[in-house]
């Protein structure tokens, strides 16, 4: 028997290779991989038919959880009288710390700061006390308000500003990447500058609230169906706090309603809490929460204050660069250390820096903890980078795109990263240049500055910016998948795999990769749930990895299957293995035509195994966090967007006209759903850069925690004009599957865009000479703000604005 | 006196009588009748993912609005025609254009949103025959904003599910829109379900009362007043789902069908009955006041103004609801009526003080009276906030500057929302400008004496400082060139391209 692993990802390079002459030729049938197919769960999301957490049907003895929060953001707790919830009609019990009997404690890391349940302190303002467990939802929530608790106040620290004043604690180690003597090439350059830039955190805002539903088995087992991206982890935890081995729980996860990484680890929370209510009762228990209490309870992405020092020439390329990034984390660490990890890494964006130095800062606060979201990271370095290439265009007069494309990754040279990882697939200064010339940035850009000229209060700008985003966790060892694929004797097809399809498509994919591989249409293959009872030990579905890991086990999976298929079909048949071709009418064998039924049950006949599993994991990365130095990442996913918007500046009010994107997807494995992913991306980022604000109030307490009052983009806000386009015919230099990039993460950045082009938009109030230092979210507030100064600045009467 | 209630969900007729006063439409369909198709996303009527669609006769013909059904209650459903999104599949299984549609153009990706879009836009389908010839127009651009405006998606970045509504509009004018197909059926059996009668509905939980005339529905309060006036719920339904309030007694403001008045009296003024919906009023309300039609069409969503009435907007007396500050500079008349008896206030007079109002126990609100606009008006309404569609004011500042024929200012009504405990006019800078000419010169004047009309707080939305900048910004917006007529009035982010490129 041929080794599962090690055959399906050999052939699969070996294919990659050698293209469709062999055996394993693509199968060209409509649909499969490297085609657009339609989601494979459309049909029913648009009946209502998909099923979410909060669907499945409950038994009548099913109970219900809602959890009771902190009120303060830094206390002791003195006394919690839980009388009147209990006394509530319908409650059946409430769990408190103390009647979590084995562990309660959920860090990811291992950090060991996060307990479940609020112990003997609170220390942010939404932290979970008690969970409520009643006959109903309605009942577990009426009665956990009515908890009365004592606090004694302790000084709380809120957010970047007051952590460095008082000097707060770090939630984890802080990362220094150094290349070169940067000290030594920021004072020999012939211009320097500094700056501080702010930049907002982002509520997740997956449409579907974290929800999970436990089912008590026999003899300790115990099933949860959870919204999670990390059905492993969520496992683990899950068993942690019930004392159990992970053999006893299974979790599994059909779809979820969004995840943009607000459910990598914090799905972990609702899922314990259902898992100890289910066991408490011995009945299966539910836990949605309330959209309220999961933007109050769940952490968000991380918002940033980077201080940067830049030195330069006249021509506009960067000599030295020197950042510290420092970031909200919240009260535990979570991931905090990975993200601030990737924003570092994503510090230079596209550019390079000749001689750098790059500092984290991950600081504890009184607030939520902040994780992973899209980009987890990686998007606040690089709107540090963009910040820098637009002071350097304003210190030189030179238009932002031409100092961009001076310094931009080269392939053979200036290609070192600050953590001297040599970037050999650069295409950056292609794509930005072929974008430039197909959205006219050059000659908009003219029209726009004629126009800011006699236009009083309505101000148009433009920017073109890129991104390149490293593809790999950096955590090396998460960078691994299963798969397992069962041949039914029917001729249909199962496929099932360790990622989790939160609407990218990547169920979609997988199944395409099997119609691919086994020449089989749409309604033949069926793709599972996914659980740990199948695919076990897997990593999140995150870093923009799904398809290229999971793809890749899937692949090894099919091919293993299809090589038992050939060798059986060649010796009944009596032909050379090679004779024997997958195709979408069936399989060749020599000269005859087999349907794919008809060999699949003669196989089983002859007693050849139909199912297996598959495994595979990245080769060539490496990363050492001590040293600074590695390679983290297989590849780079390359873009460019332009964006131009219109701002009133009685109001900051402001609008995005037209938004051009081209982008970098490999030989796409479905371009249609790639480009929803772009389109998607875009508008989440520019949403985070514009209106999505997180107001705390001087209390601590989050008073943007509904979309009432927390505003995400709306369907007017997307761009009047957005033209979207794939780069044509770039495979992935790496041995991806099928050549394909990842697509799920890099857009995000795009959004960048349109915060360059509201600042260039009012850069036209001081004749272009200043900086505008805009900070993000660019809400209508802030821009007014800035044009406050810059009209103060230019000590021009451009518009009867009254102070 | 009847002692249920009778709604059809599809086609199955419904008779409830022992309703909780307090039990959404949404948690309903989702606990009790398994229809979980429609989502809860936020509970509180803001992203749309719980959309439904509420057939009702209305002068006789059947309309369709979309409403959220989490803060929608049940009882409000009599004589209704309620389709949800498991209604719309064709008698042999078949989608309906809009979900083949979204199918077609990868309109879902997570797909928690999309049954909610694909009410919403069943809706816009069945009402807008005329949407396919709009397709490329700015008009055709924003009725689609207009329809989704109440739908929040995380995922797309909306562009596929536009060109999918697109596409089932083409479908459907082609074709004809399958729902539509069914409204002479459908009108039939609503008209059967009526019988002019007040319902009485008691459960253990409380008792709802549906009084079918405004005199039943005066003596109903003044005999309670303790119990709660509930018109279109988008306020009181986020007491249930947020505050967990509980409602022992409800009185309906729509069951009253004489509180559904909207018309314009022989002397030119607008009366808008208490049952009126912001969308029934609004062709009337955008003829009378034609400046305040892109502000209009911004508050809440099309599903919020598909249920809220424009009297219970200035009725809750939300010192940042939209209309209160419109009709206050458009010189509006509150009629109340407690009992038998009835007074006229003017709508500054109302709101007292942050949460206090010039109303008694019992006393209700029966309708506004807005009077004609006077000859040589200059109007400017403008909603300053966050995000453009379905959000919350930040500021919003209506005026009204009536000029002598010289070209001096007769008259000046600014009144603003968001800047004060209650919405309220800016008397100082309205002094201000009286008698003078429309000048740069007595825009300042007005514009310092604002500082002395308001204290704005800071919050979430805005700041103090963002609150009166944009406050006396607006201002200027009103004294551009070309505000002289209107409109258009100055160019705004609404209508600058229009006036850039026209």
């Amino acid at each position: 028997m041929v080794d599962p692993q090690k055959t399906g990802t050999q052939q699969a390079q070996a294919q990659l290779r050698s293209g469709a002459a062999s055996m394993h030729g693509p199968a060209q049938v409509a649909g499969g991989a490297s085609s657009s197919l339609r989601h494979e769960s459309a049909h029913l999301h648009v009946a209502g038919e998909a099923r979410y957490v909060d669907d499945v049907p409950l038994p009548p003895n099913a109970v219900h959880v809602a959890l009771g929060l902190s009120g303060r953001a830094h206390a002791r707790i003195l006394g919690m009288d839980l009388g009147a919830v209990e006394a509530y009609p319908g409650v059946l019990c409430v769990l408190r710390a103390r009647d979590i009997a084995h562990h309660n404690q959920i860090s990811p890391v291992g950090a060991g700061d996060e307990p479940l349940l609020a112990e003997d302190h609170v220390f942010f303002c939404g932290q979970p006390l008690f969970a409520v467990v009643a006959q109903t939802r309605h009942a577990a929530r009426h009665a956990a308000v009515l908890a009365k608790v004592d606090y004694e106040d302790l000084p709380a620290v809120l957010n970047i500003e007051q952590a460095r004043a008082q000097g707060s604690a770090l939630v984890c180690r802080s990362l220094e990447m150094t290349r070169g003597d940067a000290p030594r090439a920021l004072g020999s350059a012939p211009r320097r500058l500094a700056g501080q830039l702010a930049i907002g955190g982002q509520e997740h805002f997956y449409l579907e609230g974290q929800a999970a539903l436990a089912w008590p088995g026999e003899d300790g087992e115990m099933r949860v169906c959870s919204s999670t991206q990390h059905p492993t982890e969520t496992q683990h935890m899950v068993a942690h706090v019930l004392g159990c081995p992970n053999n006893l729980v299974t979790v599994e996860v059909r779809r979820m309603g969004g995840g943009f990484g607000g459910k990598e680890t914090q799905a972990n929370i609702v899922a314990c809490l259902a898992a100890l209510a289910a066991a408490r009762t011995g009945r299966p228990a539910k836990l949605r929460l309330d959209r309220d209490d999961d933007m109050m309870v769940t952490g968000k992405r991380h918002d940033f204050v980077i201080d940067y020092d830049v030195g330069f020439d006249e021509q506009g390329h960067v000599l030295g660069v020197d950042m510290e990034l420092a970031a909200r984390c919240g009260w535990s660490a979570d991931l905090s250390g990975p993200v601030t990890d990737r924003a570092l890494f994503h510090a230079d964006n596209a550019y390079y820096y000749p001689d750098v130095r790059l500092r984290s800062m991950p600081l504890r606060t009184n607030t939520q903890s902040n994780t992973a979201f899209r980009g987890f990271g990686g998007p606040q370095g690089a709107a540090a980078a963009e910040r820098i290439m637009e002071e350097i265009a304003f210190a030189t007069g030179l238009d932002p795109l031409d100092v961009r494309l001076r310094n931009v990754y080269g392939t053979t040279e200036r290609n070192m990263t600050p953590y001297h990882m040599t970037v050999e697939d650069s295409i950056s200064a292609e794509v930005m240049t072929q974008l430039a010339q197909d959205c006219d940035y050059r000659h908009r850009r003219a029209q726009i500055r004629a126009f800011n000229r006699t236009s009083p209060h309505i101000r148009r700008g433009i920017a073109l910016t890129p991104v390149k985003f490293g593809i790999s966790f950096t955590a090396t060892h998460f960078n691994q998948a299963g798969a397992l694929v069962h041949v039914y004797t029917d001729g249909s097809v199962q496929v099932n795999h360790g990622g989790t399809e939160m609407g990218q498509g990547l169920h979609t994919k997988m199944v395409q990769i099997a119609m691919r591989e086994f020449g089989l249409a749409r309604e033949r293959v069926r793709i599972t749930a996914t659980t740990t009872g199948k695919v076990p030990n897997t990593s999140a579905t995150a870093a923009s990895s799904g398809a290229d890991l999971n793809g890749m086990a899937v692949l090894a999976a099919v091919r293993t299957i299809k090589d038992r298929l050939v060798a059986f079909a060649a010796t009944r048949w009596q032909v050379a293995p090679e004779q024997v071709r997958f195709t979408a009418d069936g399989v060749v064998v020599g000269e005859e035509l087999v349907p794919f039924a008809t060999l699949v049950n003669a196989a089983y006949m002859a007693r050849i195994s139909l199912s297996s599993t598959g495994f595979y994991k990245t080769p060539k990365i490496s990363w050492d966090a001590a040293t600074g130095r590695g390679r983290p990442f297989y590849y780079f996913a390359y873009g460019a967007a332009c964006a131009e918007v219109a701002v009133d500046l009685l109001t900051g009010e402001n609008r995005m006209e037209r938004v051009d994107i081209l982008h970098d997807a490999g030989l796409s494995l479905n371009p249609d759903i790639d480009i929803g992913q772009i389109e998607g991306g875009f508008v989440q980022g520019a949403g985070w850069l514009t209106m999505e604000e997180l107001f705390w109030d001087t209390s601590g307490r989050l008073r943007t925690h509904a979309p009432s009052t927390y505003k995400i983009p709306a369907c007017s806000d997307r761009p009047r004009i957005f033209n979207v386009k794939l780069m044509d015919n770039v495979p992935n230099r790496e041995d991806t599957i099928f050549r394909s990039k990842a697509v799920g993460e890099p857009p995000f950045v795009h959004g960048l865009a349109v915060l360059h082009a509201i600042s260039d938009a009012l850069a036209s109030m001081n004749d272009y000479r200043t900086c505008p230092g805009l900070n993000a979210p660019a809400t209508p507030e802030q821009i007014l703000r800035v044009a406050e100064r810059l009209r103060q600045q230019s000590g021009a009467d451009h518009a009867q604005v009254h102070t | 006196m009847r002692q249920h209630i009778s709604f059809y969900v599809g086609d199955t007729l419904h008779h409830l009588s022992d309703l909780p006063p307090e039990l959404t439409l949404l948690d309903w369909l989702r606990d009790q009748q398994s229809r979980t198709g429609t989502k809860e996303g936020c509970n509180e009527g803001d992203c749309g993912a719980c959309t439904v669609l509420v057939g009702r006769l209305e002068q006789g013909a059947l309309v369709w609005r979309a409403v959220n059904a989490c803060i929608h209650m049940v009882w409000m459903l009599d004589g209704a025609q309620l389709l949800t999104v498991e209604d719309l599949r064709g008698p042999d299984g078949q989608l309906h254009p809009v979900q083949q549609a979204m199918v077609d153009e990868h309109g879902s990706q997570c797909g928690f949103c999309t049954p909610g879009f694909v009410m919403s836009m069943v809706a816009l389908s069945a009402q807008r025959v005329d949407l396919a010839e709009l397709e490329g127009t700015l008009d055709g651009e924003r009725i689609i904003n207009e329809a989704l405006a109440g739908n929040l998606c995380r995922c797309t970045g909306y562009a596929p599910i536009v060109r999918a509504m697109k596409k089932a509009a083409a479908y459907c004018a082609r074709h004809g829109e399958p729902i539509s197909a069914r409204t002479p059926e459908l009108t039939a059996r609503l008209h059967a379900l009526r019988d002019g009668k007040t319902v009485e509905l008691r459960s253990p939980e409380g008792r709802v009362t549906l009084p079918a005339s405004v005199d039943a529905l005066a003596s109903a309060y003044a005999q309670d007043p303790a119990a709660v006036l509930v018109a279109g719920g988008t306020d009181v339904g986020l007491w249930v789902t947020k505050r967990l309030r509980r409602l022992p007694h409800v009185i309906a403001v729509r069951a009253a069908q004489d509180l559904h008045q909207i018309q314009t009296r022989p002397d030119g003024a607008l009366w808008i009955g208490a049952g009126v919906t912001y969308t029934e009023a609004m062709p009337h309300l955008v003829a009378h006041l034609p400046a305040a039609a892109d502000t209009l069409r911004r508050i809440g969503s099309t599903q919020v103004r598909n249920a809220a009435t424009v009297c219970g907007n200035i009725g809750n007396a939300s010192p940042i609801g939209d209309g209160p500050p419109v009709f206050m500079a458009a010189g509006a008349r509150l009629h109340l009526r407690c009992g038998p008896e009835r007074r006229v206030v003017a709508l500054e007079d109302f709101f007292l003080d942050y949460g206090k109002q010039d109303i008694r126990p019992g006393e209700f609100i029966e309708g506004v009276l807005v009077p004609p606009l006077a000859p040589r008006s200059v109007c400017g309404v403008y909603k300053v906030s966050k995000r453009f569609d379905q959000d919350i004011s930040a500021v919003l500042g209506a005026f009204v500057l009536v000029m002598a024929e010289d070209g001096a200012i007769q008259q000046a009504r600014l009144a603003y929302g968001g800047m004060a405990g209650i919405p309220c006019r800016a008397t100082r800078a309205e002094a201000a400008l009286l008698g003078q000419h429309r000048t740069q010169a007595a825009l300042h004047a007005a514009q310092a004496a604002m500082k002395e009309d308001f204290t704005p707080l800071s919050d979430m939305r805005a700041s103090a400082w963002y609150r009166a900048t944009v406050a006396a910004n607006l201002l200027a917006r009103l004294f551009e060139a070309g505000s002289v007529t209107n409109p258009p009035g100055a160019p705004t982010l609404e209508n600058w391209q229009e006036v850039a490129h026209g």
